[in-house]
């Protein structure tokens, strides 16, 4: 029981003040003495709160304006992703995972299909990485506006977070063109595309990529230097180089400590040896550093979009339909008998696509961190066993320690800039 | 893939030929290490061999598995972040002997992950300093990754005890 659950927090948090007690006097803003336990307030944050903005519960042990103890309690939108996987196949199954990190669904489509391509060591076309690029690229950014506003929004700058919401109905509209869904796209496929990008969709990439720079100057100029958005945000949640490397942080929030990996440059998966961009890092692993990390990271997918969209190479979308992967085209299908044998061997569960009896891991840089997926192929068309690697839930166990000695007010600071999806977190 | 061989001399000279063998599939590099050598071996990579970090730390339960010997097979991925390095270390459990000791002194961030391993497995993580449910109910009863749960439960759902305002 939930009720019950918070009894035993209570236990926790106690262990929390011991600890605290010593800890205190190395925070500036704390009162030095930390004696009579009686002034401690438990404050429940969420599970419905309007600054979490996902489903999740943070039982605050509080001092006054000081928050001395957190303890995350998570798993109210578990649903069993990694049980489902065991049993949808390789297709069916990219559309649990536009379900995990619903802020940047494309990324996540992108990341379980290489990890099941890589098991099966199947080469992808030219054009269907270029377009994977893209769409990553693109949900990249789209979910750094999301997270950047977010953040701005919580910290009390309401317009730069309409600014950036505004230019994401934007990239919806480009995603519904693709794929004829703005949220829950399901993109991808085990060797391929749902369908090839239409000269439409091409137009409005580039589209975007003229406007969005207007925009992005413009969010920029009212938080980058805004006085109250750097003094909410700088020197607050700070995370050191070591902690990020122990605690297993990647992503941003990495890179913003000073970590100086991506897995774009460390180990160049789909076509992302043939751009130029750089790997922003930062030295100040504070909320503010995790903001301007991520707003610089937005300008150079920009320019991998830009790259891949002007030299979008012509060719099949998919692999060769021998592969047994992918459908062959409907014009085949009707029109050629080897095509016919073909369609009916796919879609045949015997005689389909069939992973190798082996294990795989792969992974992406998704938006929020390292996405990857820990495939148990069994030599049919299912996983045996589908863990993902969820950025979220890595990063929220940073929480309680990020935000010891800070205000309440930052702790929608530090959510912020952590960009916790309770549905990545829980799955 | 960037080359271990460095790597795996050093093990080699430490912990001699005998219970870990190395093997390499498509651009994954594995170890295969007995349970009661894993913590040793991933101190020893973490300490010697640089691997500073931790990427994840998963379970498979090979119970139907066609011509697997053990059941349980933890995962452990770890990376150096100045090289590049990944390894992936293996170890085999079998019932009723669930326990591995914790890698939480080594890497901080295998607290959450063990505990989800835990929470969905049942291994039991000795040293782990809050081995506690994580993403279910504390009184949930049973280990739902496991292949001899059903995938539309118990139950659990129908039977889960409603809390009335007054109680709490």
């Amino acid at each position: 029981m939930r009720h019950s659950r918070l009894r035993e927090s209570g236990d926790d948090t106690n262990r929390f003040e011991q600890k605290v007690a010593v800890d205190m006097s190395l925070v500036m803003d704390a009162p030095q003495k930390v004696v009579d336990q009686e002034y401690r307030w438990t404050l429940n944050f969420g599970p419905q709160h309007p600054a979490t903005h996902t489903t999740l519960r943070l039982v605050l042990q509080i001092e006054g304006e000081t928050v001395v103890g957190a303890l995350p309690d998570i798993g109210y939108l578990h649903s069993g992703f990694e049980k489902i996987g065991e049993h949808l196949n390789y297709n069916q199954y990219v559309a649990v995972t536009d379900r995990m990190n619903y802020i940047s669904p494309l990324a996540n489509n992108v990341a379980w299909h290489q990890s099941v391509e890589s098991l099966i060591g199947l080469q992808l076309p030219k054009r269907c990485q270029y377009i994977r690029v893209i769409l990553a690229e693109l949900a990249r950014v789209s979910d750094h506006l999301l997270s950047c506003g977010a953040m701005a929004l919580d910290t009390g700058a309401f317009t730069a977070f309409l600014y950036a919401f505004n230019q994401r109905e934007v990239l919806y509209q480009i995603f519904e063109t693709l794929c004829g869904a703005r949220f829950t796209t399901s993109y991808s496929r085990v060797g391929g595309l749902m369908y090839d990008a239409t000269p439409e969709f091409i137009r409005q990439v580039k589209q975007f990529v003229r406007d969005f720079p207007k925009v992005y100057v413009e969010i920029s100029r009212l938080l980058n230097r805004n006085r109250i958005f750097v003094e909410r945000t700088k020197g607050i949640g700070i995370l050191t180089k070591e902690q990020a490397i122990n605690r297993s942080v990647t992503g941003p929030i990495a890179r913003a400590s000073g970590v100086t990996r991506d897995l774009r440059k460390d180990q160049p998966y789909l076509a992302y040896s043939d751009f130029d961009f750089k790997v922003i890092c930062s030295n100040g692993g504070d909320c503010f550093h995790r903001y301007l990390v991520r707003m610089l990271e937005i300008e150079e997918s920009m320019k991998i979009v830009e790259q891949a969209i002007n030299n979008l190479p012509e060719g099949p979308v998919n692999v060769d339909p021998e592969e047994r992967a992918i459908l062959p085209s409907k014009d085949k299908v009707y029109n050629t008998i080897e095509g016919l044998i073909t369609h009916f061997e796919v879609v045949m569960t015997n005689r389909g696509l069939q992973a190798p009896k082996a294990e795989h891991y792969d992974a992406i840089e998704a938006p929020n961190g390292e996405l990857g997926f820990y495939i148990v192929g069994d030599g049919s068309d299912k996983a045996y066993r589908a863990r993902c690697r969820p950025p979220s839930y890595i990063h929220f166990a940073l929480f309680p320690d990020m935000i010891k000695g800070h205000t309440i007010s930052d702790v929608v600071a530090v959510l912020g800039s952590l960009n916790i999806i309770a549905a990545e977190l829980d799955r | 893939m960037i080359d271990l061989s460095g790597v795996l001399e050093q093990l080699k000279s430490r912990f001699g030929e005998r219970s870990w063998d190395y093997s390499e599939f498509h651009s994954n590099q594995r170890l295969v290490v007995a349970a009661d050598q894993c913590f040793s071996v991933l101190e020893f990579l973490k300490k010697t061999c640089g691997f500073d970090m931790l990427i994840d730390v998963t379970c498979v339960d090979y119970l139907h598995y066609r011509g697997a010997k053990d059941r349980f097979g933890l995962v452990y991925i770890v990376l150096n972040t100045v090289t590049g390095q990944r390894l992936i270390v293996r170890a085999f459990l079998n019932e009723p002997e669930l326990t591995i000791p914790s890698v939480v002194p080594l890497w901080e961030g295998a607290n959450w992950m063990e505990r989800e391993v835990f929470d969905m497995y049942g291994i039991v993580f000795a040293g782990h300093p809050d081995l506690r449910r994580i993403l279910l109910p504390d009184e949930f009863i049973g280990f739902p990754l496991r292949k001899d749960y059903p995938l539309r439960g118990r139950g659990e759902r129908h039977n889960f005890e409603r809390i009335t305002r007054g109680e709490g």
